[in-house]
């Protein structure tokens, strides 16, 4: 009985100083980009993260916005409503599908990738080394790791929205039939560029600091075994998914909760 | 670390492309002008009742849009509400001051706007005008009252 007392103390010893490395590791390495050795680091991480990831926030948003057209107007012309898609797609993905599934793809493309990285760094010592011959591996490793997760999620989520809105123009004006204008302009009345568009930006900036941040943090510290290194890259996925759609929700309700 | 101009090229492209994307969705999505302030006019109505009306709705004559509803308040005065829409500059001085505006629904259950119709005085509305004659939301529970009381008649 003591024992296991012992152990779930043990536990949340554990847990609450993991949380305390992570805060210290984000503040310690997000403070030290501007140098010109960083900025070309930066860029190559975000042609990593950011760039290798438009061809699945692409594809998928198009199939996202299209099946969104195709279910919003069975259930709208039902109604007699069908001119309000236009309305239905750009707010459901502006507000909630583009930053949310960006920010999850994100991370079972990216997190994930970089987990791995950085824990095989890690297992084959090579952020010992670097720190043996003088080099921060916070700065020259993770930083720009980071900051190109911050910078290119939100990228993501613009390109996933507008590609999403396109699909559903695609489906629902081409093929079902809703006249055009009332696609656009239903879109354009309801739609409002700060409570909407820069609501969803704060969203994916929130995101994308966070996923990244949990995919680096597993990486650096991870237990430097093959082992260590499966479990830490699913614990990003997991993780990031599960504090992505969290979030979402306290952001959600911060935001639209009083807009009723 | 070595430049790659290959590299440099695309991450350029993939924040350009963020950018242009940030702008449709400003323009083309949520139908932001591009510095437009002077070319509107500013009326106001007095409703009864405006339901659900909300800013940003959206201000027809005969279905066409003319304009958009800017500003509701309630009116301290007279205790209703005071609807503030901006019309396009063209119909400026066009309007004759009886014209009407009544609060319509687009569909069955689509959004609130105001419909605006024209009347025959020679005399015409300009910038901060108030129109008169409006016409106040259809409330459902109103209408069923009244159906009810008449059945009881």
């Amino acid at each position: 009985m003591i024992d296991h007392i012992a152990l779930l103390g043990r536990a949340t010893l554990d847990t609450l100083s993991a949380i305390g490395r992570a805060g210290l590791f984000l503040v310690q390495s997000i403070f030290c980009l501007p140098s010109r050795e960083g900025f070309y680091l930066w860029v190559r991480q975000m042609h990593f993260v950011g760039v290798m990831s438009v061809a699945i926030v692409l594809v998928s948003g198009l199939f996202i916005g299209m099946v969104l057209a195709l279910q919003g107007y069975t259930i709208l012309v039902g109604f007699g409503a069908d001119e309000a898609l236009g309305q239905m797609v750009a707010l459901s993905l502006v507000r909630e599908l583009a930053p949310v599934v960006a920010a999850l793809l994100f991370a079972g493309r990216a997190g994930s990738a970089l987990t791995a990285e950085i824990g095989l760094m890690k297992a084959t010592e090579q952020l010992t080394s670097m720190e043996m011959i003088g080099v921060d591996p916070l700065r020259r490793i993770v930083a720009p790791r980071l900051w190109a997760g911050f910078v290119s999620l939100p990228i993501l989520t613009v390109i996933f929205g507008v590609v999403g809105i396109w699909g559903g123009y695609l489906v629902g004006v081409d093929w079902l039939g809703v006249y055009e204008g009332s696609y656009w302009s239903n879109m354009q009345d309801s739609v409002d560029f700060v409570d909407d568009v820069l609501n969803g930006m704060v969203k994916s900036l929130v995101f994308g600091l966070v996923v990244t941040w949990i995919a680096v943090f597993q990486g650096y510290d991870l237990i430097p075994t093959s082992e260590g290194i499966s479990r830490a890259t699913t614990r990003t996925v997991v993780y990031a998914s599960l504090a992505v759609l969290g979030l979402d929700f306290v952001l959600t309700a911060l935001m639209f909760g009083d807009l009723g | 670390m070595k430049r790659n101009s290959v590299l440099e090229l695309g991450v350029g492209i993939f924040m350009l492309a963020g950018i242009l994307g940030l702008v449709f969705l400003g323009l083309r999505v949520s139908g932001l002008g591009v510095g437009v302030p002077n070319d509107t006019f500013t009326l106001t109505a007095n409703f009864a009742n405006i339901g659900g009306l909300r800013p940003q709705a959206k201000v027809t004559m005969s279905g066409v849009r003319v304009g958009r509803v800017t500003d509701i308040e309630l009116d301290p005065k007279w205790f209703d509400a005071k609807v503030t829409m901006q019309l396009d500059a063209e119909y400026d001085g066009k309007l004759s001051d009886d014209t009407t505006a009544a609060i319509l629904t687009s569909g069955l259950l689509g959004e609130q706007y105001i419909g605006l119709t024209v009347g025959g005085s020679p005399d015409m509305l300009h910038d901060g005008d108030v129109i008169h004659d409006t016409q106040q939301a259809l409330v459902l529970e109103e209408l069923i009252q009244q159906f009810v009381s008449n059945m009881a008649k």
